[in-house]
């Protein structure tokens, strides 16, 4: 660990201490989310230091009996750090950027506390550059992430009319709420879905329609997807392909998460895939056209060369072939 | 050594904050436990070493003349007044909705920096409790190698040289960074093209590097990094297109254009082509700018999309459908 960091700490754990006195061990890790061992460290280096001079009555008194005893600390003698350092540029700006990026999938009501928050905030961090960075997440229209955070804080059940990307389809179905998440700059929800009889992800964005209705959203016993790893880890078992791409469609190895990307001399890309929806594959593929080929599994890249050929016979039945 | 270092920089920081007087070196030497042992020049060395750690910290460092007569000789101090973070008070609902900010960043730098903002809120008598709102899962990612140095260099205004993907070198005075559907931009003035430019990180080629001191250039005020982002971005639809749609497919395409009439219902208008069309299609006008990425994504859709107008659009899906239609054929030859 840093020494930078641990003066960081150290200069909020001396307040912090004084506010809670008598706080246990276990509670002061926990709100600090370090372990055990490492507050024990730290108070270690604060009963080394105080005012100079450093004589027994100029140092930071800390009750170590008490610690390794009952496991709870009591500070004293350290009158001159009542207050936490005021926050650096570099902590209210990503605090900040955290609060607006609640703030784009909050309901109305969480939004104005995440308002009057972040006006407080800018009034106690002085003037730190706060808006020189900004996040936007894609979460559809303002009155459907309202009403899905209002069913989901109400426990009430979703109709949901919703377009399914990788079938490009619209369908209708009943969905009990369970979570609202952001990643990679997306929103979404997961919910028991009662048409698939089991839990799905909805894109905020492409959701069409949603009412909320009056049934109460039934307990669902499920464990939801760890969002920690991304995507990536949600897709580690699905199979894997391989795709030869030429340098205008090289965005695709930026844009999907890849298992390793091979640069060759020409500019071309080798870059191997997790895809775990062939209907996802068959559309990426008929989206680049001559940009890419699959080099493995064979047989992957058939379902899209079938569907351009239907395509291309339509347009000739048509007569608009030419 | 880690922990005596730490210790060393905490009470020379409690040192500067308790005098209220401005402090020379040589007392500052004879104070601080671990600078007795040093040599001159090693205690030289280390003094500044430890001042750039307070003002990495953002601990403000004050220097003065300590003496009235020799006022050439810098003194040191802190100031409570700049150190301490102002009376801050939030509501329960407040609280709430900054303890989920605790765990939105997925990147560990900014989580660190995060959790310690956290830690000082705390310690001025704040609880975030973000329990009662734990079905909201708000996250970001930065996954760009560029990200870290330029967010370094927004915050402390120094200009940076990085190699764009078309491998030209750029210098930028980077005012800030935006992030939409999950890809991080950086906006700022391009020195050498005299322009404001945005740029994608993950087109950065290398770790961007710092080519100035800090605070080398003003950013101009009020910044409106989104609109400064819409109008570096790519143009607005100017064409329009008339798409066949068969009913309840592409329906992101379909919603954003007007519905025209539809095949198979005996009614509405319709053209010979679109009278020619297979039952279950509605005809919609679809605005696009440019005839390339259009066509990408008409093709996705293959038979469920048809393109009646205009003819250049229709020839770009045909030119695509016909390159994905012989990849079967290729593989076919090549076994």
């Amino acid at each position: 660990m840093s020494s930078q960091a641990q003066v960081r700490r150290l200069l909020s754990l001396v307040p912090y201490l004084r506010e809670h006195d008598g706080a246990t061990m276990t509670d002061v890790a926990e709100a600090f989310g370090i372990s055990i061992k490492t507050l024990r460290e730290d108070l270690g280096v604060l009963w080394m230091c105080g005012m100079p001079g450093l004589m027994p009555g100029d140092l930071i008194d800390i009750d170590m009996d008490a610690v390794d005893g009952e496991g709870v600390i009591h500070l004293s003698n350290a009158d001159y750090l009542t207050r936490p350092l005021r926050l650096s540029g570099d902590e209210a700006l990503a605090l900040v950027l955290a609060l607006r990026t609640l703030r784009e999938i909050a309901g109305p009501g969480r939004r104005h506390a995440v308002d009057r928050a972040l006006v407080k905030l800018e009034a106690a961090a002085g003037t730190p550059p706060i808006e020189r960075a900004s996040v936007t997440v894609a979460a559809g229209r303002e009155e459907i992430s309202a009403l899905v955070d209002d069913a989901l804080s109400r426990g009430k059940r979703l109709d949901l009319t919703y377009d399914v990307a990788s079938r490009a389809e619209t369908t209708r179905r009943m969905v009990d709420p369970l979570r609202v998440f952001v990643l990679d700059g997306y929103g979404y929800l997961d919910g028991w879905c009662y048409l698939a009889q089991g839990v799905r992800t909805f894109r905020l964005d492409r959701i069409a329609a949603v009412d909320v209705t009056d049934i109460d959203a039934e307990p669902h016993d499920v464990v939801l997807k760890d969002l920690s790893g991304g995507w990536f880890e949600s897709l580690r078992d699905a199979p894997l392909v391989t795709l030869g791409l030429q340098p205008w469609s090289a965005w695709v190895a930026e844009y999907y998460p890849t298992e390793a990307v091979t640069h060759d001399e020409d500019g071309t890309l080798t870059v191997s895939l997790r895809v775990s929806d062939p209907a996802w594959l068959r559309g990426l593929l008929l989206r680049l056209g001559s940009g890419a080929r699959v080099i493995s599994p064979p047989g992957a890249g058939d379902s899209a060369a079938e569907a351009a050929q239907e395509a291309l016979e339509q347009y000739a039945a048509l007569g608009l072939a030419t | 050594m880690a922990p005596r270092k730490t210790e060393r920089i905490l009470n020379l920081t409690i040192c500067l904050l308790v005098s209220g007087r401005y402090l020379s070196r040589s007392r500052i030497r004879e104070a601080v436990d671990g600078y007795h042992d040093l040599t001159d020049a090693a205690f030289e060395r280390t003094f500044e070493r430890d001042k750039d750690e307070l003002r990495a910290l953002g601990i403000p460092i004050e220097v003065g003349s300590y003496d009235p007569l020799f006022d050439d000789e810098p003194g040191y101090r802190i100031l409570p007044s700049e150190f301490e973070l102002p009376a801050i008070d939030l509501d329960a609902e407040e609280a709430a909705v900054v303890g989920v900010a605790a765990r939105v960043w997925q990147h560990a730098s900014m989580a660190e920096s995060t959790s310690s903002a956290l830690a000082k809120l705390r310690a001025a008598g704040i609880e975030p409790d973000a329990s009662q709102l734990a079905s909201l899962e708000p996250s970001v990612q930065a996954r760009e190698p560029a990200f870290e140095p330029l967010w370094t260099a927004v915050l402390a205004r120094t200009r940076v040289s990085f190699t764009y993907r078309d491998h030209s070198v750029r210098t930028l005075e980077p005012w800030g960074l935006t992030a939409s559907k999950g890809r991080w931009y950086v906006i700022g003035w391009d020195v050498d093209r005299r322009a404001e430019r945005m740029f994608k990180l993950s087109r950065i080629l290398d770790l961007p590097r710092r080519v100035s001191r800090a605070g080398a250039y003003d950013v101009p005020e009020p910044l409106d990094l989104r609109r400064l982002a819409r109008s570096l971005a790519p143009p607005e639809p100017t064409a329009s297109a008339t798409l066949a749609i068969r009913r309840g497919k592409a329906p992101t395409l379909r919603r954003r254009g007007t519905v025209r009439s539809s095949t198979g219902s005996g009614h509405g208008p319709s053209t010979s082509s679109e009278r020619g069309l297979p039952s279950g299609f509605e005809v919609v006008a679809v605005g696009y700018s440019e005839i390339p990425p259009f066509a990408e994504e008409v093709c996705r859709h293959a038979a469920d999309v048809v393109v009646l107008d205009p003819p250049e659009l229709r020839q770009a899906v045909i030119h695509r459908l016909r390159a994905v239609a012989e990849t079967a054929d290729q593989r076919v030859g090549a076994a």
